[in-house]
């Protein structure tokens, strides 16, 4: 772990110096959150780099546990964000807050605005089911439905009615394209989506996911049951995707996170420690816990 | 012997040794099922008896046994006797004889005996003296008799089809419409009506079908006087008996039978086992209504089950808070399980059948009271006073597929905006069906094998009709119904003639065993497709 961490350390810095000046020049880094939060932002960054999600003092109770303290900050939309620290410190909770998914656990207390687009996603009067259409899924287990290849990723679209057949033939094939996996699977849509591998299965998810077209794409460590070659499609496919859509991602991977995201947070026992541009992170991490884990000190 | 125990061995000895008992136990009882039943349609040979003192018997060898002999020093030489199945009720009052092997001077088997099977009284056992047409003798003696016989019978037994067929068809669907015009009547009468035209016109109809009526009646009459064949037998012990041609279900004389006439006699009887109608008090013929009423309960059961108790357990599952609460009520659901059926049966005839089946008479069928409708046992009664007693099966089998479905499945449809019911809708309930199937499996074979609670819920020894038929609304089902299970219980332990009966016991367990098995595997068949279906190790 600590050897691999610190190669990516290594070798993002030889990238970071030729670009993270241009970027600076840009006040890209002014526009970046802080490790606190927004507060006090320049009003030049805010127009060109406008948040898709904003999250303000946010805690969150499992029971009497509290699992994520105080956390703030914003998410810009059409970049990768990624989120990294130590097991159990709070990244699939977070994440879990943004399409409200904590809803279903018996004893949760959130308090805290979230903010996606604009609207608060904890208002009373909120659809739930139209927030997680904005904002789709993909699990760290994939967990395709007990169906067809063709029925798991008309599954979303389905859901928000019926479009005709020919339609949603078009809608699965764009969807499997987009998560690289029609050319795998064109032949045999019509079979068990449980007859596939695991990082088809991953893909297959994906593709679920992106079939109903959100504005935001969670995923959570979704390459942590695959091997090099399924990872590196999913990687090269969050980099197509994040052209139409706003990507958070958990990982603990940080060859991962240096390669994909273009933002990092780093968690620490639920608290932000850190939030920053990935290279600066990487490269110059003001925290010295962040740049313990990130070295693989600990963790 | 440390290292022995540890090894393993005398585990896997213990473990196949269990499974080996269980196997051999059912193997033996399917297989003592089988001979028995399977056995007892075979035409077995006409023996003639003589014995010592020149008595003179006639019929077919049941079974052998030692006499035993207490006290008997021993070098005693063995003694047997036999039972034998001499017929001839009307004649000689019993059905079975024994008779000590010691006794016997002379066996033989006369190859012109006739075993004649009929409507009434059983078997006869004799040798035809003439075959008749009213006083005119057609036939005589017993070998040309046989085959005056042969060239009457078919037509006699056709028209004596036709006079059951007009009794019970024709003149029968006639009852049924007058008493529904009756019922009317009564109903218009009993809303102070009577001089409306309504009565007059129902009235008109009741003179319509006394018509009818009359007609049938005729024809009934004209077939009657067309069968007056009948056939004159001699019986041993210098009876003489003469019977119709109308009485004779079946001639034969066995022991001049090949084994192919033998097979082709064998086929015959077992068809009409299975779809024919009990005669003598169920301990002849067939079992068809028996047939047809388990697997009509056991199918309206189902129906009732599976909804109760899939939509039971999903609530228990997906939507009760988890708590003291539930767990109490699944504790006491799993213990249901364990109450004797005829608590069940109890409690279905207090509520089913008086309270609401009684209800249902008040507010419905006013017109026939005293005269119950719904108030008194019948199929749907004891359908679902089943159900009750299977729904802890079902519930607790869909529980645990429920509980076996990954949680991530739910989340991945929440997720994707789906609404907790369009999840448990479309995901869960497909993926749960292989087990909601299993547990309906064990419901029914439970269901299917219960005898004690339908007794009081509506099972009777001789149903007049099946309960689906062709008069409007077709599913009758307030009618009372034959069952399997009863009826081997009816027959086995109710009979006046318990030794004509046996065989009838275990072909009707076994055809109990293979009723269950059909339906059992139809529902396996289902759930291996659905299973196939999405082949994985999910499920
Ligand atoms: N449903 C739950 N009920 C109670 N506590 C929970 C629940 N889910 C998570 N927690 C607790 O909240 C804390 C954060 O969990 P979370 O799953 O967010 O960690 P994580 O950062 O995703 O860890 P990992 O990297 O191992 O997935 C943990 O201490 C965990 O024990
Ligand atoms: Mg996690």
């Amino acid at each position: 772990m600590a050897t691999r961490a610190e190669m990516a350390v290594e070798e993002l810095r030889g990238e970071v110096s030729v670009r993270a000046s241009g970027e600076g020049q840009r006040g890209y880094n002014r526009g970046v959150p802080g490790d606190t939060g927004v507060q006090g932002q320049a009003g030049e960054a805010r127009t060109r780099m406008e948040p898709m999600i904003e999250i303000r003092k946010l805690n969150l109770k499992y029971g009497e546990k509290l699992a994520l303290e105080d956390i703030s900050l914003d998410i810009l939309k059409h970049k990768v964000t990624a989120f990294i620290g130590p097991s159990g410190c709070g990244k699939s909770t977070l994440l879990r807050c943004l399409n409200r998914l904590n809803d279903l656990v018996d004893g949760v207390t959130i308090t805290g605005t979230i903010r996606i687009g604009g609207t608060d996603i904890n208002d009373p009067n909120l659809e739930i089911t139209e927030l997680r259409k904005r904002v789709g899924m993909v699990f760290q287990k994939s967990n395709p439905f007990p169906k067809t290849i063709y029925d798991n990723v008309a599954y979303g679209p389905r859901i928000q009615g019926l479009p005709p057949r020919l339609a949603m033939d078009e809608i699965v094939e764009r969807s499997l394209k987009g998560a690289a996996l029609w050319g795998e699977v064109r032949d045999r849509l019509q079979e068990s989506a449980l007859s596939l591998s695991g990082g088809q299965q991953q893909r297959l998810c994906i593709a679920r996911a992106i079939a109903v077209e959100p504005e935001i794409l969670l995923m959570d460590e979704p390459c942590s049951a695959l091997d090099p070659i399924a990872t590196a499609k999913i990687e090269e496919l969050m980099a197509q995707l994040k052209k139409q859509y706003t990507i958070v991602i958990v990982t603990h991977n940080m060859q991962q996170a240096a390669r994909v995201s273009d933002y990092t947070a780093f968690l620490y026992l639920g608290a932000l420690i850190e939030y920053n541009l990935t290279k600066q992170i990487f490269v110059n991490p003001s925290k010295k816990q962040t740049e313990d884990y990130i070295t693989g000190r600990f963790g | 012997m440390r290292r022995f125990w540890k090894s393993g061995d005398p585990f896997i000895w213990l473990s196949g040794g269990a499974l080996a008992f269980s196997l051999v136990m059912v193997a033996g009882l399917v297989i003592l099922v089988l001979v028995n039943g399977l056995g007892s349609f075979w035409p077995s040979p006409i023996v003639r008896l003589t014995l010592a003192g020149g008595k003179e018997l006639m019929g077919q060898v049941a079974q052998r046994e030692k006499i035993p002999q207490p006290g008997a020093p021993p070098g005693t030489p063995e003694r047997y006797r036999i039972q034998v199945r001499v017929g001839n009720r009307d004649l000689y009052g019993a059905d079975f004889v024994w008779v000590e092997e010691a006794n016997i001077v002379r066996r033989d088997f006369p190859a012109e005996a006739v075993l004649i099977e009929r409507q009434e009284w059983g078997n006869l056992y004799g040798f035809i003296k003439e075959v008749r047409d009213g006083d005119r003798v057609v036939a005589r003696g017993p070998v040309d008799g046989w085959k005056g016989l042969q060239a009457t019978l078919p037509g006699a037994m056709s028209t004596s089809r036709e006079i059951r067929r007009v009794e019970k068809k024709d003149i029968g669907a006639i009852n049924y419409a007058q008493e529904q015009i009756r019922l009317r009547m009564k109903k218009l009468g009993m809303r102070d009506r009577e001089g409306s035209p309504e009565v007059a016109q129902l009235q008109q109809e009741l003179e319509t079908l006394a018509a009818k009526y009359r007609v049938q009646e005729a024809r009934l009459a004209e077939l009657r006087q067309s069968s007056r064949q009948s056939l004159v037998v001699s019986a041993a012990g210098d009876k003489v008996k003469e019977l119709s041609l109308a009485q004779i279900v079946r001639a034969y004389q066995p022991n001049a039978m090949g084994l192919w006439a033998k097979s082709g006699l064998y086929l015959s009887k077992l068809w009409e086992f299975v779809a024919g109608e009990p005669r003598e008090s169920n301990t002849e013929g067939g079992v068809f209504p028996a047939i047809f009423g388990t697997v009509m309960m056991v199918m309206i059961m189902s129906l009732v089950v599976a909804p109760l108790g899939v939509l039971a357990a999903f609530y228990l599952r997906e939507y009760a808070k988890q708590g003291a609460f539930v767990s109490a009520v699944r504790i006491a659901v799993n213990n249901l399980a364990g109450v004797p059926s005829i608590v069940f049966g109890v409690f279905g005839v207090g509520f089913f059948i008086y309270l609401v089946g009684g209800s249902i008479d008040r507010l419905f069928y006013p017109e026939v009271l005293p005269t119950p409708t719904y108030g008194t046992g019948g199929i749907l009664w004891a359908s679902l006073t089943l159900a009750l007693l299977t729904v802890p099966v079902v519930i607790v089998a869909t529980e645990e597929g429920l509980a076996a479905i990954p949680g991530g499945m739910r989340e991945a449809s929440l997720a994707l905006g789906a609404t907790k019911f369009e999840t448990t809708w479309r995901v869960v309930l497909p993926a749960v069906m292989p087990s909601i199937l299993t547990g309906l499996i064990l419901a029914m074979a439970r269901a299917a094998g219960e005898v004690a609670p339908l007794m009081i819920t509506g099972v009777v020894k001789l149903a007049p009709s099946l309960p689906i038929d062709g008069f409007w609304p077709f599913l009758h089902l307030e009618r009372k119904f034959m069952h399997l299970g009863f009826h081997i219980y009816d027959v086995g332990f109710q009979s006046p003639n318990v030794d004509a009966a046996r065989p009838m016991v275990y072909t009707t367990a076994l055809l109990l065993l293979l009723v269950v098995l059909v339906l059992n595997l139809t529902a396996i068949l289902l759930r291996n497709m659905l299973r196939r279906k999405y082949a994985s190790s999910t499920f």
